[in-house]
């Protein structure tokens, strides 16, 4: 009986700790903010009225917002669909063949994915700057001069050069997750493959492609979520959605409604549409990516 | 006829390898030539970066170590480097201390409300600081307002605490995930010997975790001494952190056109993690196939 009651006061002291930390600082905000999002809250007075759906009502109609929807769009599919295809790739290829240095290029290409966002900015600062950029210098130096842009200040290209960046700094971590999933195929498939007369690229639609399936549609989700995240924290930094609205993101948006505006009720309803977008968009990358379970 | 036919594919092989070799050289350039550029850009002068026929690739003319003192004084750097250093291992202590007794028990024990705790830490893994910094912000900052201080804003101890509470999910899902694999024949044995359920933990099952924590640590490492958004929202006046020091410091230093001394700030945030990464390498890009999920 006392062991019993010793051992439910120990599994209470290990416990209590994290329930309370992940109540205070994860649980209650989120709920937060599905609350606020019902309330016109902010301003300096700090005052809040409950009115219902109002602020999403006023969110289907503010252009800004309807923007910052379509960037998003397009940085998620073109983001996905071209680190996707490299990683994919390059993991193939440094798992298939036996090339030299195949450990060197696996550490340098996970290198982005231990800088911080800030640094990569600013090292994207230093390629893009329209003078002394390392991007105009190099088109200089071919006698390309006539395609030197201002690749953050042209309204028609900043877009891109944000999503360039995010596709050198998401590679890496992806390829390395397709490499452990590739090393698991036995090599006796692709031997038997081999002597039934399949060259590298039949083999690679035929027995690598369907038996990392699943791995690829786990990181489909990863991907819409990551780069909803990334991009908001690149724009935060380099941009702040300039010029023009051309590079507000969901997130963006959001925090500068939220913090920068203080328009805290309007902001979390951004939130809880960008959630549920997230929510919504993996759930049916998820049903349309099925395919019956090859094992091996 | 057969021996031309071998000579062509094996050319044909030859052809295909070189061509791989190129296209990993080339992602593999484009990834080493800006980082190390940042490196050879923090030891020049100024006026190597401004002008019209300036050649950014050139090598700096004399070696401008000063950049990297001013970068630690006049541009506060070192004070932020403290404040990293701080946050960052006080953020790990506590996610170590809270996350390893609660992922021990939720792997060893069964008592009531363990499902739902448990599916309340998994539902955390999917909660993303982006969405709910603001939320945090505004609660300390009534927090304040209510106790009539100033105390949650601004202050090391506070930023650490919320780092580790938000990677607390991770950190214990990884953790309980290793304690699962482990025998349950020692820990046993130490409560027949009498050992009592504290003792047992921090003596036999701890040491026996040490791969795991060590990945833990890494990952933490990583996401503590990166992290920007929270930082950037709870630190607004007094003791940022290296990545918040930094864009201030691009805001700054950009408009003043200070070249050297920004890209001496950047030197100081990445080298840590750089050195970290070449020496642990192995261990983190095999840990992330334990499952990780990415911010």
């Amino acid at each position: 009986m006392n062991k019993r009651k010793s051992q439910r006061r120990f599994i209470f002291a290990c416990m209590a700790p994290a329930v309370i930390l992940i109540t205070i600082f994860m649980a209650i905000p989120t709920f937060n903010v599905f609350r606020m999002s019902l309330y016109k809250w902010g301003g300096i007075s700090n005052n809040k009225t409950f009115q219902g759906l109002k602020n999403f009502k006023i969110l289907i109609k503010d252009q800004n917002f309807l923007q910052s929807i379509q960037n998003s769009i397009l940085i998620i599919t073109l983001v996905t669909i071209i680190t996707l295809a490299i990683a994919v790739f390059f993991a193939a290829i440094l798992t298939q063949e036996k090339l030299k240095g195949q450990n060197f290029f696996r550490v340098i290409f996970y290198i982005p994915n231990i800088l911080s966002i800030v640094v990569i900015s600013a090292i994207f600062g230093a390629i893009y700057d329209p003078q002394s950029g390392l991007l105009n210098s190099v088109l200089g130096f071919l006698s390309l001069d006539n395609l030197k842009r201002m690749w953050m200040g042209d309204p028609n290209i900043v877009i891109y050069s944000l999503i360039f960046a995010l596709i050198w700094q998401a590679i890496g971590y992806y390829m390395v997750m397709y490499m452990a999933s590739m090393a698991s195929i036995p090599d006796s498939f692709y031997e038997a493959a081999g002597l039934d007369g399949a060259g590298k690229v039949k083999q690679f639609f035929v027995i690598t492609l369907p038996l990392i399936w699943d791995n690829i549609r786990t990181t489909l989700t990863f991907f819409v979520i990551s780069t909803i995240n990334l991009s908001f924290l690149m724009v935060q930094i380099m941009t702040s959605g300039g010029p023009n609205g051309q590079t507000e993101v969901f997130l963006s948006y959001m925090y500068k409604q939220a913090y920068t505006s203080s328009a805290y009720g309007y902001g979390m309803a951004i939130g809880v549409v960008v959630f549920s977008f997230s929510f919504i968009l993996s759930a049916v990358i998820n049903k349309i990516t099925e395919r019956e379970a090859l094992e091996f | 006829m057969s021996s031309i036919k071998e000579t062509k594919s094996k050319s044909n092989i030859k052809l295909y390898k070189i061509l791989v070799y190129i296209a990993l050289i080339v992602l593999a350039v484009s990834i080493i030539i800006p980082v190390a550029w940042v490196f050879m850009a923090s030891l020049k002068s100024n006026a190597e970066f401004v002008g019209k026929d300036v050649n950014p690739f050139a090598f700096p003319k004399k070696l401008i170590w000063e950049n990297f003192s001013l970068a630690f004084g006049k541009a506060k750097m070192g004070e932020y480097l403290l404040n990293s250093v701080i946050v960052t291992s006080l953020a790990l202590i506590i996610s170590l201390i809270v996350a390893l007794p609660a992922a021990y028990c939720l792997a060893r024990f069964e008592f009531k409300g363990r499902k739902f705790i448990s599916a309340g830490f998994m539902a955390g893994l999917f909660v993303n600081v982006n969405y709910i910094v603001v939320p945090i912000f505004l609660m300390l900052s009534s927090a304040n307002r209510t106790l009539g201080i100033n105390f949650f804003l601004n202050n090391r101890l506070v930023l650490a605490i919320v780092y580790a509470s938000t990677s607390l999910p991770f950190t214990i899902y990884l953790l309980s995930g290793y304690f699962r694999t482990l025998p349950t024949a020692y820990e046993e044995a130490a409560l027949i010997d009498g050992c009592g359920y504290f003792k047992t933990m921090i003596k036999i099952m701890i040491p026996m975790a040490r791969p795991s924590i060590i990945t833990v640590i890494l990952f933490n490492f990583l996401a503590y001494w990166n992290e920007y958004i929270i930082a950037f929202t709870l630190m607004a006046s007094r003791n940022k952190t290296l990545p918040v020091g930094l864009q201030n410091l691009m805001a700054v230093e950009k408009t003043a056109t200070n070249y050297g001394i920004m890209y001496a700030g950047l030197v100081i945030v990445m080298l840590p993690t750089l050195i970290l990464y070449i020496s642990v390498q192995k261990k983190l890009t095999q840990g992330m196939s334990l499952g990780g999920l990415k911010d």
